[in-house]
């Protein structure tokens, strides 16, 4: 049985090797690319606009008003980055409904290629915002003691991000690969409508978790200014 | 008993048990909190979204640690390397 797309090869020369996965992400990526253009081709800003640039208008806002809400202030400066991680992980799990489409998040290496982009893209808010000292900074927050474990905290949330969302779409496609060997009529069906609403769901946590930490590394200089002025306010 | 038949005991077995024991601990403790969110949405209806959004964060960090036994189990069963390793032989 085949447990990842990984392992349908269409051609390998060297260490080159064309698989499934690779095809249905660059498919996908197009797929975005090309729509997002057609969509935003004639844009309009007064009361009659097209339905797509209403749905992408919808999209945009709610994942600002998503970021806005787990408490980063700014939300156009980091909605490249997050709406782009959630949009393409939406479009990989939500393609199930199509026959024999495997998703490419259920290939362990889809899922720790962004899981990478997460940790570096943490460093590189941090730095934006506070500096490399000031980012450097939070690592020995609140005490010097809480090095090691600050740095293990980082890797190990990058692999539970991967393993997550792996574990979650692999099972997935799994079950339902047993079950048309059990009951093939009716059952599989009901567990892809599962399998989809996992797939939103997990969409969602991937995003929201990049977002909590980025929002973490970002804040930590902003806190201590407001401690101080609060500090400030109640001396005076 | 020789060695492929005790690795293959061994690898069905622990990958029965992983899974088992894995999926009951996080059933109860996502039991739990869902119970919890339940009961304080009732107490503040206008705090639903705030809870529902903690609430899913925090299920999928439960779920994840049952997600792990469960790929541990299909590592055991669908890619064991000792398994692979004495069939190369």
């Amino acid at each position: 049985m085949n447990m990842t797309p990984d392992q349908t090869i269409f051609w390998s020369h060297g260490f080159v090797t064309i698989n499934l996965t690779l095809v249905t992400t660059w498919g996908i990526m197009l797929f975005m690319v090309i729509g997002a253009k057609l969509i935003t081709r004639n844009l309009r800003s007064n009361n009659k606009i097209s339905r797509w640039q209403c749905m992408l208008e919808m999209i945009v806002t709610g994942i600002n008003e998503q970021i806005n809400e787990v408490g980063l202030a700014k939300p156009e400066l980091y909605i490249g980055f997050i709406g782009t991680l959630f949009l393409f992980v939406v479009m990989c799990n939500f393609w199930i409904i199509l026959p024999w489409y495997v998703p490419p998040t259920g290939s362990l290496s889809t899922t720790t290629a962004l899981a990478l982009c997460v940790f570096l893209s943490v460093p590189y808010f941090g730095i934006q915002k506070s500096g490399i000292g000031g980012y450097l900074k939070t690592y020995i927050q609140p005490t010097f003691i809480m090095l090691p474990f600050n740095i293990i905290s980082e890797l190990s949330r990058t692999l539970a991000l991967a393993v997550r969302l792996f574990g979650n779409i692999m099972s997935g496609v799994m079950i339902i690969g047993i079950l048309l060997s059990i009951t093939p009529l009716f059952i599989p069906i009901v567990m892809k409508a599962l399998g989809l609403l996992t797939g939103m769901v997990q969409a969602y946590i991937f995003s929201i978790l990049a977002t909590v930490y980025i929002a973490a590394a970002v804040q930590e200089s902003v806190k201590k200014d407001k401690k101080i002025k609060q500090q400030n306010q109640t001396t005076n | 008993m020789d060695k492929d038949t005790a690795i293959a005991i061994a690898s069905i077995i622990t990958a029965g048990l992983t899974t088992g024991i894995g999926c009951m601990f996080p059933a109860l403790s996502e039991g739990k909190s869902v119970a919890t969110a339940l009961s304080s949405i009732a107490q503040q209806p206008d705090a639903a979204p705030t809870i529902t959004r903690t609430l899913f964060v925090g299920l999928a960090m439960i779920e994840s640690t049952a997600i792990y036994c469960f790929v541990v189990s299909m590592i055991l069963i669908f890619a064991n390397p000792f398994w692979n390793h004495v069939i190369a032989k």
